[in-house]
């Protein structure tokens, strides 16, 4: 059986004394939507910022497409952490979308989705503008691509954030929290690109408060608590018909928030 | 070498007494100038503030070498014929008033305006509003700038020995002047003048700090 | 008293004056323009040395912001030459220590401006594969700019104004040429009745004008 597209083994790290990740085990296939909930300080944005070694991690293994992506070799005595040059290299095929949106302040929307077009994959402007527009359009946002982030709502200037990681045509998507900033009546949008993306077969891990869009986008739900994986399946078996104790209580506690 | 330091150190040193002569005259002037400015900038009608806000525009927009100039050569043409310690130090004053109104109109906005509100309703008076109810809340506001701006005047009155009063700048001038040795005596006074303003600027940060507990 | 006021002096040397503003002027724009590539750079030593770093740049820095100009020009062009053994022209000596006093002002002003580019912002670039050069060129560079640009405006007025310094050393910019006018017909009271309005429109204009480019390169709320 071919390895799936991310892998993960016996992932763990510290911060100083604290253990933010434990034995971590997950396996995300082409085209799947893993989506990663669990309550604040479980581990779960520290899990998704270490696949793309915005965070370093100090035990197992993290495979991208059959790469490692923090060392430069499997876990073993002597390897060693990748560099700033090779990360860069890996991290073109990841793509990432954030809670704070982190766009570029000093570029226009058209500009933001074009830097890594022409700056990490080296595509000539004119091709990369195409594929910018495209890509703006998809989200819905032909009409402000030429205004700067500080111009536009917070549900455009995250659909530019999407734009942008997606305009990359990386091989995974990362989605961090990507609706927990935003107020209420803008969720949908973002929710309905996202949505899109997936019905088009890119491949994604999302940590979401969003019950709905776990249900509703993926594939296969993954609970994690206190820096390990508590439980894994179908949304069906995760949401609807949760076993787990501290599954239970943590889907009620959201409940209760009128979630 | 210390031993050459230590010839030059008493000529350095009457002309640092002249230097903080200076400056302590231009502090209290400009203090004086500096708060009333501040407080017609904070409370003062158009007709008030408008004038204030070109002389201060003017005073700050000119090169503090340029402004002792005109008044040395300005003012006796309007009548007033000066002495060249008076003229320098009447600009220095006037410069310096502009910055202190600055951070003094700065200080006095920062206190809301339900203080003065409350003083008004109990009966207060103008006077009383600001000694009493302003003033006390806006000097912890006013003081770290201040002190900090302590500094500039007394690098500024290094300028009045361009027009011939000895302080400590042209103390250093007159020494090399005998000794044909610039070098030393320039880091000497350097030294000297650093040891002052450094002083000030700790002293100002530790306002600052201690200020900032009080927090409301 | 009598004295008749009479312009005619101050107009036939006008020229002196002219070329004195614009030498003000370039004074000014070449030491901002030094004095940003030592600040920049002294910046970054800042952030990213070590103790013995941090200590050389704070140093230089509280010692410049303690010393009066005027002493750091005759320091500069008395002092050094006469140990060195050499000596350089007056404006290059005075060019050479208004960078080293703007250097100083601008190196706290580039460390806020490196400090104002927010964490996630370089996030985001490397998630998209940016190497450390391209983040710093493409993003920590022009947002760091954008934040200091009204700083560097302010200073840039300030280094104008003490351009007036450089007539002690005999450099020939506009405070110069009113004294040697004022020494050579001796109408002191037309001259600074027309030198005095000249740096404060000068100054008022290019504060002007660099207000106008804020509003440019702000980042985005009104394009």
């Amino acid at each position: 059986m071919t390895e799936p597209l991310v892998r993960i083994r016996g992932l763990g790290k510290s911060f100083g004394p604290t253990r933010v990740l434990e034995g971590v085990d997950l396996d995300v296939g082409r085209g799947e939507a893993v989506v990663v909930i669990g309550p604040s300080g479980s581990g779960k944005t520290t899990l998704l910022r270490c696949i793309n070694v915005l965070e370093t991690y100090d035990e197992g293994s993290i495979r991208v497409d059959g790469t490692e992506v923090g060392y430069d070799g499997p876990p073993g005595p002597g390897r060693k952490p990748r560099r700033e040059g090779e990360l860069a290299r890996i991290r073109a095929d990841i793509g990432m979308v954030f809670q704070l949106f982190n766009l570029f302040p000093h570029l226009t929307a058209l500009e933001n989705v074009m830097l890594g077009l022409t700056k990490v994959r080296g595509m000539p402007k004119a091709e990369a503008r195409a594929r910018a527009e495209h890509w703006l359009a998809r989200v819905g946002l032909s009409d402000r691509m030429s205004n700067l982030p500080g111009q536009l709502s917070g549900g455009q200037q995250q659909r530019v954030g999407i734009a942008r990681a997606v305009a990359m045509e990386p091989k995974v998507l990362l989605l961090d929290e990507i609706t927990s900033a935003l107020d209420p009546e803008l969720v949908g949008e973002v929710l309905s690109a996202v949505q899109q993306l997936a019905r088009d077969g890119m491949t994604m891990v999302v940590v979401t408060h969003e019950m709905t869009f776990a249900r509703d986008v993926g594939t296969r739900i993954v609970f994690m608590d206190a820096a390990r994986v508590v439980a894994e399946g179908t949304p069906r078996e995760i949401l609807v018909e949760p076993r787990h104790e501290r599954l239970r209580s943590f889907l009620a506690r959201i409940e209760m928030k009128g979630h | 070498m210390i031993d050459f330091a230590l010839r030059t150190l008493p000529f350095l040193w009457d002309g640092l007494l002249v230097t903080l002569h200076v400056s302590a005259v231009v502090l209290v002037a400009s203090l004086a100038l500096g708060v009333a400015a501040g407080v017609g900038f904070a409370y003062g009608p158009l007709w008030v503030r408008l004038p204030l806000r070109l002389c201060s525009d003017v005073l700050r927009g000119t090169p503090l070498l340029v402004l002792i100039f005109c008044v040395y050569y300005l003012l006796p043409f309007a009548g007033l014929n000066l002495q060249p310690f008076p003229a320098a130090v009447i600009a220095l004053s006037a410069f310096k008033s502009a910055h202190v109104a600055e951070i003094a109109r700065g200080a006095i906005s920062s206190i809301a305006p339900g203080q003065v509100d409350a003083g008004k309703a109990i009966g207060l008076t103008f006077a009383q509003r600001l000694a009493w109810v302003v003033f006390p809340q806006a000097l912890r506001r006013f003081l770290p700038p201040w002190v900090n701006s302590v500094t500039d005047t007394v690098k500024g009155s290094s300028l009045v020995s361009l027009v011939g009063i000895v302080d400590l700048m042209l103390a250093a001038q007159q020494v090399i002047g005998r000794t044909y040795e610039p070098l030393p005596v320039y880091v000497l006074a350097a030294l000297m003048y650093f040891a002052i303003n450094y002083a000030l600027s700790v002293a100002s940060r530790r306002l600052e700090a201690r200020f900032a507990y009080i927090r409301e | 008293m009598e004295y008749h006021l009479n312009f005619n002096f101050v107009w036939k040397y006008a020229d002196k004056l002219w070329w004195g503003l614009a030498l003000s002027v370039q004074l000014a724009f070449v030491s901002i323009l030094i004095g940003c590539v030592i600040g920049l750079a002294l910046a970054l030593a800042h952030s990213g040395g070590n103790r013995w770093t941090r200590g050389a740049v704070a140093a230089y820095v509280e010692f410049v912001r303690n010393v009066p100009l005027l002493l750091l020009v005759y320091l500069v062009f008395y002092g050094i030459p006469s140990a060195g053994g050499f000596a350089y022209d007056a404006t290059t000596s005075f060019v050479a220590t208004l960078a080293i006093y703007s250097g100083a002002y601008l190196v706290e002003v580039f460390r806020a401006g490196l400090d104002a580019v927010p964490r996630g912002v370089i996030d985001a670039g490397k998630a998209i594969g940016l190497t450390p050069w391209q983040r710093f060129v493409e993003l920590r560079l022009p947002i760091m700019l954008r934040v200091v640009l009204p700083s560097l405006s302010n200073a840039f007025i300030s280094l104008f104004k003490d351009t007036s310094l450089a007539s002690v050393i005999a450099v020939p910019e506009l405070t110069y040429g009113a004294n040697w006018i004022k020494t050579n017909t001796f109408r002191q009271v037309e001259v600074w009745l027309v030198v005095w309005p000249i740096y404060l429109v000068t100054g008022w204009a290019i504060l002007a004008a660099l207000r106008q480019l804020e509003r440019r390169f702000s980042l985005g709320r009104r394009r």
